[in-house]
């Protein structure tokens, strides 16, 4: 089954917030604010992990990632649920 | 108290920086072309004022990109060079003492148009989330404003082409208000096929695919105007305060006055806001060296516009000045963009010519200057704006 990297973030983010230089190096449990990515960026980035990866995240889900690290988490999870 | 103006950023389709505007102007050197964004075919008009060579990513922080319509884009640039001019940036002065108020027509069109095609033609999962603000109307005044850290009053106005005017004048109330400096103007664009769409549906665009035979305002053969992409950005500043930070003035807005008058083909109004302004700036007519007029490019509007100038100036009266057969009409950049080419005027005494109209073909109640740029003392600046509905407005500039 496929797995959501950091890289797989970088990429999306790039695609989604127009670059993703702060997200080089060890920022897995930085949070996104501090990273600079405000919440629209994550939403647009989530949309775009749901159209590659055909999982579904909602925006209550979203509303609870804090760091790179929850939000590769939270894809993982449905990528897992999603097999089954 | 009063207003001055102390930085200009220009995007125009002659010329991607005041200065650059200022030089094709001066040459009679024209945006107008066939538009190459998408393909024309079928669309009865073919022909607009495109920026050309405007390259974003050189311009624009890259963080931007995704949640900006190309017009946003436009005036980030502008608003850069103009704050760079006016020697201004986030602060210059406290956060709350500067401002952002721009004018809009339609707001990101472009990109609303293509997320509106995402919708139906993929599903509503692929519309960006962006989409949440970057069509809005307000959207360049609030990205110019985060960008800048300006968190002063910030507002939006809405005149069509008369917009440029009258958001000079919100930023005016706002700097009587204690506001002590204000980014102002407007920067427009929707050359897409939803915007192109919309203008021609109001029947006044011309048809002509000749660029040399299409936009002739005051001209006998007139048959419509063209649309165009661009604008100015001003930096507007309470005249004491900018002087105490050492920042140079390029001229001061002496005069404002606005109308309304939806009849078509009624002078009423457009000869009301010039008095008005004429009246703030403490002006009478005979002060004035030269108008830049609204130019409608079609015969009814021209003749009501041709009409109030022979009013308040008598017949051939003043040297009327239309850059605009240039770049066509830029919607809310247009007003902006006639502002800085007032201030420009008024700094090089030397009028714009107009193109493409024909001396013997025009309006001889007018004294266009055609073909030529024409030097000649230049103390105060009348700029009419008329937007479609029956906005009427105008500014009077002077020299600093």
């Amino acid at each position: 089954m496929s797995e959501f990297t950091m890289d797989d973030l970088r990429r999306v983010m790039q695609e989604a917030a127009g670059e993703n230089r702060h997200l080089e190096g060890d920022v897995l449990d930085q949070p996104f604010t501090e990273l600079g990515y405000d919440s629209l960026a994550l939403l647009e980035a989530a949309a775009r992990v749901e159209r590659s990866f055909g999982v579904q995240i909602g925006d209550d889900d979203i509303a609870d990632v804090s760091t790179p690290r929850d939000f590769i988490q939270l894809v993982n999870d449905r990528l897992a649920s999603a097999s089954v | 108290m009063s207003t001055v103006i102390t930085g200009l950023g220009v995007m125009a389709p002659n010329g991607l920086s005041s200065e650059d505007y200022w030089t094709a102007t001066l040459n009679g050197d024209s945006g107008i072309a066939p538009i190459d964004r998408f393909d024309t075919s079928g669309y009865p008009v073919s022909l607009a004022g495109q920026v050309t060579g405007f390259e974003p990513e050189e311009l624009v922080p890259d963080r931007l990109m995704p949640q900006t319509d190309r017009m946003t884009r436009m005036a980030l640039a502008a608003a850069d060079a103009a704050l760079a001019a006016a020697g201004a940036g986030p602060g210059t002065l406290p956060e709350y003492d500067m401002g952002v108020a721009t004018a809009s027509t339609s707001g990101g069109l472009e990109f609303g148009q293509r997320e509106l095609q995402k919708l139906w033609g993929k599903g509503w999962q692929h519309v960006s989330a962006y989409m949440s603000f970057a069509w809005y109307y307000a959207v360049n005044t609030g990205q110019i404003s985060i960008k800048h850290g300006m968190r002063g009053p910030g507002g939006v106005v809405i005149s069509e082409q008369a917009g440029g005017l009258d958001a000079l004048a919100f930023a005016r109330r706002q700097i009587r208000k204690g506001t002590p400096l204000m980014v102002t103007g407007g920067v427009d664009g929707s050359l897409c096929p939803y915007g192109l769409a919309i203008q021609i549906a109001s029947g006044r665009l011309s048809t002509q695919d000749h660029p040399d035979l299409a936009y002739l305002p005051f001209d006998h053969r007139a048959n419509g105007y063209l649309p165009g992409e661009g604008g100015a950005i001003l930096v507007a500043e309470e005249r004491e305060s900018a002087q105490r930070r050492g920042a140079p003035a390029a001229g001061e807005l002496a005069g404002y006055g606005a109308a309304f008058d939806p009849s078509p083909g009624s002078r009423g109004a457009l000869v009301r806001a010039a008095r008005a302004a004429l009246a703030d700036a403490g002006l009478a007519a005979d002060g004035i060296d030269a108008v830049v007029a609204d130019a409608a490019g079609q015969q009814d509007d021209d003749q009501a516009e041709a009409d109030a100038l022979s009013e308040l100036f008598g017949p051939a009266g003043v040297p009327v000045c239309v850059p605009k057969t240039m770049t066509g009409r830029l919607l809310s950049g247009g007003a902006a963009l006639d502002t800085a080419t007032a201030l420009l005027a008024l700094r090089d005494q030397v009028l714009p010519p107009a193109i493409n109209i024909h001396p013997e073909l025009t309006d001889p109640r007018l004294d266009l200057v055609i073909g030529e740029p024409r030097e000649t003392p230049v103390r105060a600046v009348l700029v009419l704006a008329r937007g479609h509905g029956g906005f009427a407005s105008a500014a009077v500039l002077t020299r600093p």
